[in-house]
């Protein structure tokens, strides 16, 4: 007998019981949908943390002021090791280095007539364009003249814009900060939320009149080098690493006072965290495909009792075993992949009603789709195997009489 | 040679420790375009005899040829492609897949032969048993009396030498089964081998050798000398 004999016996055993099919492919089409979404989930987190981290600019070494042990940024001004002599020295000593900017940045009140927010304030260098890649859309940033006089100028994030100035054109408005007047000299480009910071939400002064005018310090938080190729940045690591111990006397015996992470150490962590929830909650999901195989193996085992006749009938004239075997083989792979198909439009569905009311992004990946859709295939198999065997080593006689 | 050649066959059921002897061993030779009879009270054997007749089961003891082959040492591979190629089946309940219309129950076993023309050669079968006009009916849609025709048709399609049919008219009224022989004795008389399992003399007066079961064994086996003379005869319960 052909497949695709076998296959209409099948779709006709299905159509004759279509509500039996359709709960008994239930299981498959669950399983398959939650391996989808889950899968789509883990992959959008990891893609947003993998967007977010390279928005940071590329080929980038991240000094934090003290020992830190995750790559988080350090609170308060407990630790007050970091400063702009280092950055100028690090940019002068550290072969392949191309950019450097140091940051100082807290959280402060803005005020523009009657509106007020409260948005980060970040002290930056002229460089920080290029090092971070992120630039004004509108008017310009400041200059290294600006910087070096304490220039009471400010180039606002997209966030904070829209607040301020929500029908007034913001360039050339005068904000004020810790009771500070600025002129407003810019507009940052969108750089859009993630799923911790929104990216927007911030204010731009140069470094020094951060640190003098405004909040009186003279360390840094962060210092973000720029290296000219990937290649060269474990040999930058390890210069700027020695140069800063040397800068701030510390004797061998002594941790480091600073800590520095690349970008490679920062995706690693967190695509580490997200391939596990990925593999966590795929699996999860995986034992519900195993779930749904056994009730079509249970579905099959009915089916072959309730066709013991039938398959006696077969026999009389002429099936053979492997007929016999194929038939309920068939069906039962046909119920996995019918219930896989299904499956596939629930798991796509599913992940997009995620993204749309619960926010978060999903990233559909065709190889999960795959997968899950072959191990339905495989589930329909293995659980339809034990079914079809019991069917074709029926006895044609004990069949016949079967009532 | 003969179509079909048994030999001393015996069967021996072993039902819950206990042996039941179905079959203490029957010699029997059946020539091609018999009409052969089988009778006999219940549980004398005769359906048994059939079952290893049609290559549903296989005898404990003996040998049994057919088509001069021994049939006893085949695997169910070859024993499912002789019920195909070889042998037709009717039975007394039809045996008609549900929900499936008469047209593809007759391709049935066309289905398992591999063969390309199913469509015509199973409507040829029903226009044959006068049912080309119902090609379309599910079984629930048919009389009894038009299922076995399907049945019979069914049992012809795949032109087979021997036709097996057990009690066909078991349940059928007596004009129905009237039609039923009817087409049977036409088959015969197209030289097709039929073996007929029945406890109604009437019946079993359209074949032209009765063979007579008792307790596993063969009592008699005498040809069928003219309609009247054996409903009156032995093989009368």
């Amino acid at each position: 007998m052909t497949l695709g004999a076998s296959f209409r016996i099948a779709l006709r055993a299905m159509a004759a019981n279509p509500l039996r099919s359709l709960l008994t492919a239930l299981g498959v089409i669950i399983g398959v949908g939650a391996v989808i979404a889950m899968v789509a989930i883990g992959q959008g987190a990891r893609r947003a943390v993998t967007d977010q981290v390279q928005a940071l600019g590329s080929n980038l070494l991240t000094v934090f002021a003290g020992q830190a042990q995750i790559a988080r940024i350090v609170r308060g001004d407990a630790v007050q090791t970091l400063n702009i002599e280092d950055a100028e020295e690090i940019q002068k000593a550290v072969s392949g280095v191309t950019g450097i900017s140091a940051e100082y940045s807290r959280q402060a009140q803005v005020v523009f007539r009657a509106e007020n927010v409260i948005s980060q304030i970040s002290g930056v260098t002229p460089q920080f364009q290029e090092v971070r890649n992120f630039r004004p859309a509108r008017g310009e940033f400041f200059t290294e003249a600006e910087m070096r006089s304490r220039a009471k100028v400010a180039v606002v994030g997209k966030t904070v814009a829209d607040r301020l100035f929500p029908d007034t054109e913001p360039i050339g408005q005068r904000i004020k900060i810790r009771g500070i007047t600025f002129t407003v000299i810019g507009v940052m480009e969108e750089k859009g939320a993630t799923s911790f910071t929104d990216r927007d939400d911030i204010v731009f002064v140069p470094l020094t009149t951060a640190q003098r005018r405004l909040f009186g310090v003279t360390h840094v938080r962060t210092i973000h080098v720029q290296v000219a190729s990937a290649q060269e940045m474990p040999a930058a690591q390890e210069a700027l690493t020695e140069l800063l111990r040397q800068r701030h006397r510390l004797a061998p015996h002594q941790d480091d006072d600073f800590t520095v992470r690349s970008q490679a150490d920062i995706l690693q962590t967190f695509t580490s965290v997200s391939q596990t929830m990925t593999v966590l909650l795929g699996g999860i999901a995986a034992v519900s495909l195993i779930v749904g195989g056994i009730g079509i193996m249970n579905i099959m085992l009915v089916s072959v009792t309730e066709r013991t006749r039938e398959i006696g009938i077969r026999m009389a004239v002429g099936a053979r075993r492997r007929d016999i075997m194929l038939q309920f083989l068939v069906e039962s792979v046909a119920l996995s992949v019918g219930g896989g198909l299904i499956g596939i439009g629930v798991g796509v569905l599913g992940s997009r009603l995620i993204t749309r009311f619960a926010g978060w992004s999903t990233l559909l990946s065709l190889q999960a789709v795959l997968l899950a859709f072959a191990f339905a295939v495989a589930v329909g198999v293995f659980f339809g195997l034990y079914p079809a065997q019991r069917a074709a080593r029926l006895d044609p006689i004990v069949a016949l009489r079967h009532e | 040679m003969s179509l079909i050649t048994v030999r001393n066959v015996e069967k021996i059921y072993r039902m819950d420790g206990v042996e039941v002897h179905a079959l203490r061993g029957i010699s029997l030779a059946i020539e091609p375009g018999e009409f052969v009879a089988i009778m006999g009270p219940s549980g004398s054997g005769k359906s048994t005899c059939m079952n290893i007749l049609g290559c549903l089961d296989r005898p404990t003891a003996g040998t049994y040829l057919l088509d001069g082959t021994d049939v006893t040492t085949l695997g169910d591979e070859a024993l499912a492609r002789l019920r195909n190629r070889r042998l037709g089946f009717v039975f007394q309940s039809y045996n008609l897949l549900p929900r499936t219309p008469a047209i593809e129950n007759v391709e049935l076993p066309l289905v398992y032969a591999g063969a390309v023309d199913r469509r015509a050669r199973a409507r040829a079968a029903l226009d044959s048993v006068g049912l080309g006009a119902r090609a379309g009916h599910l079984p629930t849609q048919l009389s009894g009396g038009e299922q076995q025709r399907v049945a019979i048709a069914r049992a012809l399609v795949n032109s087979p030498a021997i036709i097996l049919a057990d009690e066909p008219t078991g349940n059928l009224d007596s004009s129905t089964a009237g039609e039923i022989m009817g087409l049977l004795d036409r088959l015969s008389q197209q030289g097709i081998t039929i073996i007929l399992v029945t406890h109604e003399a009437d019946i079993a007066a359209h074949a032209r050798r009765h063979v007579l079961f008792r307790d596993g064994r063969i009592v008699s086996d005498e040809p069928a000398r003219s309609r009247t003379v054996v409903a009156q005869g032995p093989a009368q319960r």
